[in-house]
């Protein structure tokens, strides 16, 4: 591995385990995998190689069948998985997991997803059946549960469904992930419980893996960009001897760098539940280097990068895709330009600094 | 390839006191009358606030107390910087001394330097100015052709410096110059001396800037003298120095600050409740700013830890710099206001003012264009 941003934080453990699930992609994400995928078709090897290490669950506490693993460190795996671009849910299980467990409620086995943490998106329970329609779902149809934001007498509820019968359609988003329609008309709710402001919670705990995933895939942006520039030969001399390609790979150096640094800082906040605060920053911070970093990756990359052969559209087509999941960086400087104007001028420093 | 590292650095709870103590300060000095909140805090000049910084511990703050200083991490003298800048105070006399110069003396200047300067900088009252540019030396520093002879003692510069701020109100400059001719490897054959600016035979011409404000100056040296104890390191050892230092110089607060009272002040121009337009721009820039704090302070972290983290540096100082310029251009549009060049506290003097400095802040302390070059070479491009 020869990261140009070293994520590993000098913890030998999230070495370790970034190594394994290295391991894991190496061997079960190939480009096969990856174009089947984006035909639709579920990387069943991936997934169970994944599940077998237990990734998925592994920063759950042991009595919801996970590991007790620092929320930094699955973090770090998650960061991995986009690095290589992996067409898997694993984000979107390790989010219901952590919503599950808020609520107090049992973690299924599986791949799981989650709805209804779009803004404007409403899904009603009553009496032990839910209704009403999520846009957007990730791998809503391959997922058999879905953890589901909901209200219940206007009182906001986390529930796990069955996703088999709602599903309506399936789209994609630009890197090919299945993106599901899913319709709910009176489906068992398996189980509920409340949880406070819970599509909030949701759409928090997306954005924030979202910015992991971002800062994984930008690093791999990066580095397929220096290998690039390294090798292609033009005018009789490695185009990276090129000032004009120098300077590009500076800037993209740099936003990969601030993305680093600011999911790594949500992260560090959000171990309990996500700070809203820093989730914002990240999501808004990572997401504008998305745009720019992958402009710069393609653009040091000429036609080459341009074909479906090359490797660099598998993260560069994610990095389009995740900066619009779960709140684009307006949704989020809105929200943050909102928090820092009520609080007043005098009050953000104190806010950066932690008082 | 070399491996950009920002570890996650948490500060530690004396940082946090020390966060509390220098506000108190700003607060306090505020109150008295000492100072307005300051637009360009790290260029403005005040021998007597910097007097009272010293007297408070909050210069020299690593240094070894036989020298002065208040042997605390670079964690806490991190926060001090930042508070004082956020804080708009005035502390351009003691900057540099503070940031480098007193640094580099610790390093290699001579025992009688550290035992007679060192304590003076912690003080307070004693400044410095930075002697590396020159007319045909700017960016290329390698080409410097002030020149240092060998004599009884000492050794006889002449040359020319430029871009020397504050050579006209500080003690003393340290110079780079060149003490044997050119070779094949153009880093070698250059040294750093202190140089006494209180000393007759050395020429100090202002030079204006485009805002109208006198920082820098053009520095003539005439056959003067300097003694053998001023020589920093050892003869030869220039560029290893010069470039030894660059990562405090690229790293800190003084990077990414330098227009955040016209921030702040924009942020209570448009009020409690925005429209969204604004709220956009303005949490973009809290993104913004909340993500430099992290990468800066991880290096001061790896400073700390006595790691030489210069490609992370010039990322801070590239990612910083553009988005210190990035702030009068948006906040323009959303308060539409016709800058001024008065000299005051409204809105639109405060821009005005910001715009005009502005283009330094992209050139002082290693270009864009450099630094985009250091870090090209530190992701094995060169």
């Amino acid at each position: 591995m020869s990261a140009a941003v070293d994520a590993s934080d000098g913890n030998s453990m999230r070495d370790d385990l970034a190594k394994t699930v290295d391991r894991v992609f190496e061997e079960h994400c190939d480009k096969p995998v990856r174009e089947a995928a984006e035909d639709g078709k579920w990387p069943a090897g991936l997934w169970s190689a994944l599940e077998e290490v237990g990734l998925a669950r592994a920063a759950l506490p042991e009595s919801a069948g996970g590991a007790d693993l620092p929320f930094g460190d699955a973090m770090h795996a998650l960061r991995r998985s986009a690095y290589h671009g992996a067409p898997v849910p694993l984000a979107e299980t390790m989010i219901a997991g952590r919503l599950l467990v808020a609520a107090g409620l049992k973690v299924p086995q599986g791949a799981l997803t989650v709805a209804g943490g779009r803004p404007g998106e409403k899904l009603e329970i009553a009496a032990g059946k839910l209704s009403g329609t999520a846009q957007r779902v990730p791998w809503g149809g391959d997922c058999r549960q879905i953890v589901v934001a909901a209200t219940e007498s206007g009182k906001a509820m986390l529930a796990l469904v069955a996703a088999e019968g709602a599903l309506q359609a399936t789209e994609k988003n630009l890197a090919g992930e299945p993106r599901a329609t899913m319709q709910f008309k009176s489906a068992q709710v398996i189980a509920s419980a409340p949880l406070a402001n819970a599509a909030e919670r949701m759409l928090l705990e997306g954005a924030l893996c979202r910015s992991v995933q971002m800062a994984g895939a930008l690093e791999h942006t990066l580095e397929y960009g220096i290998a690039y520039a390294n090798e292609r030969v033009q005018f009789g001399r490695p185009i990276g001897k090129f000032q004009a390609i120098q300077h590009l790979l500076a800037v993209l150096a740099g936003h990969a760098a601030a993305s680093s640094a600011a999911a790594d800082a949500a992260v560090e906040a959000s171990a309990a539940a996500p700070d809203e605060f820093m989730v914002a920053v990240a999501k808004a911070r990572v997401g504008e280097a998305a745009g720019k970093g992958a402009e710069i990756g393609h653009q040091v990359h000429g036609a080459m990068g341009y074909t479906r052969e090359h490797n660099l559209h598998y993260v560069t087509r994610r990095l389009w895709s995740w900066r619009d999941e779960f709140g684009n960086e307006s949704h989020w400087q809105v929200r943050l330009g909102r928090m820092v104007a009520a609080k007043g001028a005098d009050a953000l420093w104190p806010t950066l600094t932690g008082g | 390839m070399h491996q950009f590292r920002f570890e996650p650095i948490r500060l530690p709870p004396a940082a946090t006191e020390m966060r509390k103590r220098v506000r108190a300060f700003i607060a306090e000095e505020i109150a008295g009358g000492a100072f307005t909140p300051s637009r360009n805090s790290w260029s403005t000049y005040d021998a007597a606030f910097s007097r009272k910084c010293g007297e408070k511990g909050f210069i020299g703050m690593i240094w070894p107390k036989q020298y002065g200083g208040h042997e605390r991490t670079s964690l806490e003298r991190y926060v001090v910087t930042e508070e004082m800048l956020a804080g708009g105070a005035p502390v351009g006399a003691h900057w540099i001394a503070d940031r480098q110069s007193g640094n580099q003396i610790l390093k290699n200047g001579s025992d009688k330097a550290k035992a007679e300067i060192l304590p003076r900088i912690a003080a307070g009252q004693c400044f410095f100015a930075i002697g590396m540019s020159e007319p045909d030396s700017g960016s290329d520093l390698a080409a410097v052709r002030s020149k240092a002879t060998k004599t009884d003692g000492g050794w006889k510069i002449s040359g020319t410096k430029v871009w020397t701020s504050n050579a006209h109100r500080a003690n003393f400059l340290i110079a780079l110059v060149r003490t044997s001719p050119k070779e094949e490897d153009r880093h070698a054959g250059l040294t750093q001396f202190i140089v006494d600016l209180s000393h007759p035979g050395v020429t100090v011409r202002p030079i204006y800037n485009l805002y109208g404000g006198h920082d820098f100056n053009e520095v003539v040296f005439d056959d003067y003298f300097v003694a053998d104890d001023q020589v920093m390191g050892g003869v030869g050892m220039g560029w290893k120095m010069v470039t030894g230092e660059l990562a405090f110089e690229r790293s800190g607060p003084d990077r990414f600050l330098s227009t955040y009272q016209l921030l702040a002040e924009s942020i209570r121009k448009l009020g409690p409740a925005p429209d969204d337009r604004a709220a956009n721009e303005i949490g973009r820039f809290v993104a913004h700013l909340a993500t430099l704090r992290r990468m800066s302070t991880s290096v001061a972290g790896q400073l700390q830890k006595g790691a030489q983290p210069n490609v992370e540096a010039a990322l801070v100082k590239d990612v910083g710099t553009t988005f210190e310029r990035e702030i009068p251009e948006t906040f323009r549009h959303l308060i539409p206001t016709e800058p001024t060049l008065a000299r005051g506290d409204s809105y639109p003097e405060l821009l005005g003012m910001t715009m005009l400095r502005a283009p330094g802040f992209t050139i002082r302390g290693g270009t864009r264009e450099i630094l985009r070059g250091i870090i090209a070479r530190g992701l094995g491009l060169r």
